[in-house]
């Protein structure tokens, strides 16, 4: 770790304030993405601005057909919140399998979107969902949020302060896991309620994305049948040690599938 | 007074005496020693698989805060390179090709995290913002990685002295005979096999710290070893020139080994040495990266092996040809791991009677390979387990039966094998029946009908293994290249009040020695496991010994023990004959007598407890002086006559998911003939643990470089260990035969579970996929290797 100097502001406009005056801060909120590469080297921020002091950042709320979760919620508040298990039962049992015990008692919804991991769980909730991203400047739709690899629209002084997420009819989540890392190989979240019929693919390609023709599929008929017969397209789907693109391309019909069929 | 007492001898499960320290956080290891004024050093290592240095400019890194030096190979003059440890001689008669291996990198450097400067700071951040800022010049280099690659014709070469990268090309066996019988064969199988490349990754990472007292000139290393009196011979003697008297090597609480800490690794070296240049303590700790590129490495053999069988499925004859990649340097032990630790393992529990096997090891542009839990026999057990099976298949013969069938008779012991090793004792059948009694046999094809129901593939894999560890005779393992003895050591020492501190020779990094040490002492002598202490680890406490590998230490050290304890009872028993004025003849010790270890005149109830000997003996007023000393300490090296051969049968059964290709370990059977059993709950976690780690070998670890030498799986991202959701319910027996030779019968279970365990996983995967005409999975059986058999790509 390269030395850096530490603050925690208390409220969302202190911490962006910080970050426009220094392009080269960083916010922290469960650390379980930043600490690891801070030890790596991989990264050398000046200022390290810690937002779990931000009250206005938490909380899991409901306001009619749409639940509200602040970007400091923790994976184990998600996994745990008889709120979100109510409303929307896949996204709490999707958190319930993020990492280990310690990532979830640590890492939080606001790190893990803006983070926006080719290989993480949440983004495929978000824009499996169709949610609207809340942020300190703005609200992002989830189809105008994830950019690519690693980035998404947020500038750099704009802070993720909470996720909108409609109330769908009916969710459900399925993914595979790396056997090295246990992130996602290849998963997906599909969902039929008030964004329509929407699926997510993450995992397998370098950005989270949606899958056109298993929606399509599914709007003529909701079953797992009908996403059984759509093959992904293997271009431009990861391929490394642990499976190649087609195997990828493979996995993404597979979890689909799945993915429906736990949504009943 | 012992009536009371629970049983604590040879057999109890008496739980570990470490763990109360291990679970509650206080631990010494190496990297919680600190010393007055010590500074940190961090490893400047290569990024290149293979690159000339031109120049390493530190001139900048040297004025950076807090640096105190910054060492090269050109500083370190007068070192000597990392010594190996077993030298092979080739077919003709040569000896191998041994080049130096440098401490740190002279001229170029040939594997990446190969040692390239070190620097010595205050801190350790700053060590590394230093070891940063270091200008290297280097020339990159075509590498090559791959074992058969680096024996073609146009491979790089790795050093500029060893010809096409050939380290030795060695033998065993009667070619003629095993010519003939193929000949002569009903069938003829042949299997080709990779034996993938693995990392240790104990859970402690390589730590050491160096110190010198510049009074006494006496250098310390406290170092993350299985076997600190063998670094102090290879360092001192070979690397740095220190005298045992003037070098004490601690290897405190060590978190896990599995081979790959018992080799002299050059940071060791390093800490030693600059720790007297600066006339100030160095410390190094590893972190999880340095580890995978600097840690040994384990496996990594490319073979093709042959069976001759007649029609009626006995074995005639087997040939085999291994490629076995050492890496870019030769390690401690390495040469005689794919030699003497594998080929001579061939035979298995076969009564073959005609075996030649042809092994030549390469170097490439790779982290050393050396030996890693079970060295050399993993890879014959798999090798054999799965040519067996493939045998099975392509001539019809039952798996079981063509086992059963081809077995060594349990009346044929002591047995010669066709590769040099003489087995003392096993019971192949009982194990096998036992474990096919176990896992319900006879009732899989029921349950593959059920899980075909749910539109799962079941499998069910066996492997019938020995192998030979107890290592090793030293005369035998010194006529075959070994260049140190094999015996351990063990030192008995009574205190006046009759607790007893045992000094022994072997090393404990998990096995649990504290304990079952605890226990040889307790059922002989009849003292408390709580009144008896291990020291190990320490060449300032303990005489000599030669450290914890190939499942030694009971068979080895603990015979140590056991001669010391002999000559501890025989003293007593003089002292015994004094105080009670009988002759010696008469007096007899019983462990379990009416006063614990008790000395009694036979015949009579006069007795004295072993307590109040210890205390003549320290306190000898009333003493034979004339023919005793006072005191009751006694020390005994213990040199074994043969290898000890555990052996037993292992089961796996694994469910297939046809849509994505992942395996699922069902349960495992594991019934091992261990020789007698001193702890059986210990006996029980190094089995499991072995078993995790060879289910860990066939499912999940790989480690992979890229054509440029780049290690791709040099993280927990990218190595897959297997996790405890990985695994399945391991049930573990034990059928017992004896070793004949030790005295106490016992053969060894460090081992046994990453032995056996591999083939019997790879063996099931097989069978769950009968249907799709596969006869071999190459390790690790991984989810996309195998949704490719399924799915008919070549993806
Ligand atoms: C061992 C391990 C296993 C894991 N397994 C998984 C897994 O299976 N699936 C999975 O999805 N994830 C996994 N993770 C990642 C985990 O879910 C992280 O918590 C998550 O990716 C980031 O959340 P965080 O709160 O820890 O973010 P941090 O590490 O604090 O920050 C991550 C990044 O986001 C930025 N950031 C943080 N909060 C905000 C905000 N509110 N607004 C704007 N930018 C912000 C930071 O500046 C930083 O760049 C794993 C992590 C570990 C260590």
């Amino acid at each position: 770790m390269y030395d850096f100097t530490y603050t925690k502001p208390s409220s969302v406009a202190d911490a962006t304030k910080l970050l426009a005056a220094d392009p080269d801060a960083k916010f922290i909120s469960g650390g379980q993405t930043l600490l690891p590469a801070l030890k790596h080297r991989l990264n050398k921020p000046t200022t390290v601005v810690d937002l779990t002091g931000i009250g206005e950042m938490r909380g899991i709320r409901r306001e009619g057909n749409t639940l509200v979760i602040g970007a400091l919620t923790k994976h184990v508040e998600v996994e745990t919140s008889a709120e979100v298990k109510a409303a929307i039962p896949a996204l709490a049992q999707m958190a319930a399998h993020i990492g280990d015990t310690q990532v979830r008692n640590r890492g939080t919804l606001g790190g893990s979107v803006s983070n926006n991991d080719p290989a993480a769980d949440y983004p495929a909730a978000v824009l499996g969902l169709g949610a609207t991203v809340v942020t300190s400047k703005r609200e992002i739709p989830a189809d105008e949020f994830f950019l690519g690899m690693f980035t998404t629209a947020l500038e750099t002084d704009e802070l993720l302060v909470a996720i909108k997420f409609p109330i769908p009819e009916k969710a459900g989540y399925a993914k595979m896991r790396n056997p090295a890392s246990r992130y996602v190989m290849a998963g997906a979240f599909v969902s039929k309620g008030p964004q329509g019929i929407r699926v997510a693919i993450n995992g397998a390609g370098p950005c989270v994305f949606r899958q056109g023709e298993m929606e399509a599929a599914l709007a003529g008929s909701w079953s797992p049948e009908a996403v059984a017969g759509v093959k992904q397209n293997p271009e431009g789907m990861n391929g490394d040690i642990h499976g190649s693109a087609e195997y990828r391309a493979h996995l993404v019909t597979v979890m689909a599938k799945r993915a429906v069929a736990s949504a009943g | 007074m012992n009536a009371v007492l629970p049983f604590e001898g040879i057999g109890a499960s008496v739980k570990r005496k470490e763990d109360l320290r291990f679970l509650s956080g206080r631990g010494q290891y190496v990297d919680d020693i600190n010393r007055p004024g010590q500074a940190h050093a961090w490893i400047l290592r290569s990024q290149y698989a293979h690159a000339r240095i031109n120049s390493i400019d530190t001139t900048a890194a040297s004025k950076m805060p807090g640096v105190v030096a910054i060492y090269t190979s050109a500083d370190m003059t007068g070192i000597g390179g990392i010594p190996c440890g077993w030298q092979i001689h080739n077919k003709d008669g040569t000896p191998m090709a041994e080049p130096k291996h440098p401490v740190l990198a002279e001229g170029k450097v040939r594997h990446v995290g190969d040692p390239i400067a070190v620097v010595i700071a205050e801190t350790r951040s700053q060590a590394r913002d230093a070891g940063e800022a270091i200008v290297l010049d280097v020339e990159p280099l075509p590498a090559v990685t791959g074992t058969t690659a680096a024996l073609a014709g146009a491979a790089p070469c790795v050093h500029d002295d060893v010809a096409g990268n050939l380290c030795y090309d060695w033998h065993i066996g009667d070619k003629a005979a095993t010519d003939a019988a193929f000949a002569k064969a009903a069938h003829h199988v042949v299997f080709e096999t990779t034996n993938n490349r693995l990392v240790p990754n104990a859970m402690e990472p390589r730590s050491a710290v160096g110190d010198y007292d510049t009074t006494t000139g006496e250098h310390t290393l406290f170092t993350t070893s299985q076997n600190p009196h063998v670094i102090r011979l290879l360092m001192g003697a070979f690397v740095l020139q220190i005298p045992e008297s003037k070098l004490r090597v601690v290897a405190p609480d060590v978190g896990g080994g599995f081979g790959s800490k018992i080799y002299h690794y050059a940071e060791e070296a390093i800490v030693t040495w600059a720790a007297a240049k600066l006339g100030r303590p160095v410390k190094w700790t590893a972190d999880r990266t340095e580890a995978f590129m600097s840690d040994a490495h384990g496996r990594d053999h490319v073979s093709r092996a042959e069976l001759a069988l007649d029609k009626d499925g006995t074995f005639l004859g087997l040939r085999v040809h291994t490629q076995a990649n050492m890496g870019a340097y030769l390690s401690t032990f390495a040469p005689c791991v794919p030699t003497y630790l594998y080929a001579t393992l061939l035979a298995g529990v076969y009564s073959t009677p005609a075996i030649y096997a042809e092994v030549q090891a390469v170097f490439t542009h790779t982290v050393p390979v050396d030996a890693y839990r079970g060295a050399g026999r993993p890879e014959a057990t798999y090798l054999l387990e799965r040519l067996v099976d493939v045998a099975a298949r392509q001539c019809g013969f039952d798996k079981v039966e063509l086992r059963r069938r081809n077995f060594i008779a349990t009346s044929a012991f002591p047995y010669q094998t066709p590769v040099a090793l003489e087995y003392d004792s096993g019971d192949y059948v009982s194990t096998l029946n036992q474990a096919l009694e176990t896992a319900d046999w006879a009732g899989f094809e029921a349950r593959r009908a059920e899980s075909a129901s749910r539109g799962k593939l079941r499998g069910i894999g066996i492997s019938t293994y020995l192998e030979a560890c107890g290592i090793a005779p030293s005369a035998v393992v010194g006529s075959l290249g070994a260049r140190a003895g094999l015996y351990e050591v063990g030192t008995i020492r009574v205190h006046p009040t009759g607790s007893i501190t045992v000094l022994t020779g072997a090393h404990s990094h998990g096995q649990g020695h504290e304990t079952t040490f605890a226990q040889l002492v307790c059922d002989k002598l009849g003292v408390p496991v709580a009144q008896v202490d291990i020291v190990h680890g320490d060449t300032g406490k303990v005489p000599f010994g030669m450290g914890t590998y190939g499942s030694r230490s009971l068979a080895v050290g603990g015979s140590a023990m056991d001669k010391a304890m002999d000559k501890i009872i025989a003293k007593g028993k003089r002292i015994a004959a004094h105080l009670m004025e009988a002759s010696v003849e008469d007096i007899e010790f019983d462990p379990r007598g009416e006063k614990g270890g008790t000395f009694r005149v036979a015949g009579t109830d006069r007795t004295k407890a072993l307590a109040e000997i210890s205390l003549a003996a320290y306190v000898p007023h009333n003493f034979p002086h004339d023919e005793l000393e006072p005191g009751l300490e006694e020390t005994a090296f213990y040199d074994p006559k043969n290898f000890t051969y555990p052996g037993g049968c292992h089961i796996a059964e694994v469910e297939i998911e046809r849509e994505t290709g992942q395996v699922h370990l069902l349960n495992f059977t594991a019934v091992d003939d261990v020789g007698r059993v001193v702890n059986p709950m210990i006996v029980e976690g190094q089995v499991q643990g072995g078993v995790a780690q060879g289910v860990g070998q066939a499912l999940l670890e790989n480690c992979v470089y890229d054509s440029s030498g780049q290690l791709i799986s040099a993280s927990m991202m990218d190595y897959a260990m297997p996790r405890a959701d990985d695994l399945a319910p391991v049930s573990v027996a034990t059928h017992t035969t004896l070793c004949t030779h030790n005295p106490l019968g016992v053969k060894g279970c460090g081992e046994v579970g990453a032995i056996g365990s591999p083939p019997a996983v790879i063996n099931a995967v097989v069978d769950a996929l009968r249907e799709f005409g596969v006869n071999h999975v190459e390790m690790p059986a991984t989810a996309p290797k195998i949704w490719s058999i399924i799915h008919g790509s070549t993806h």
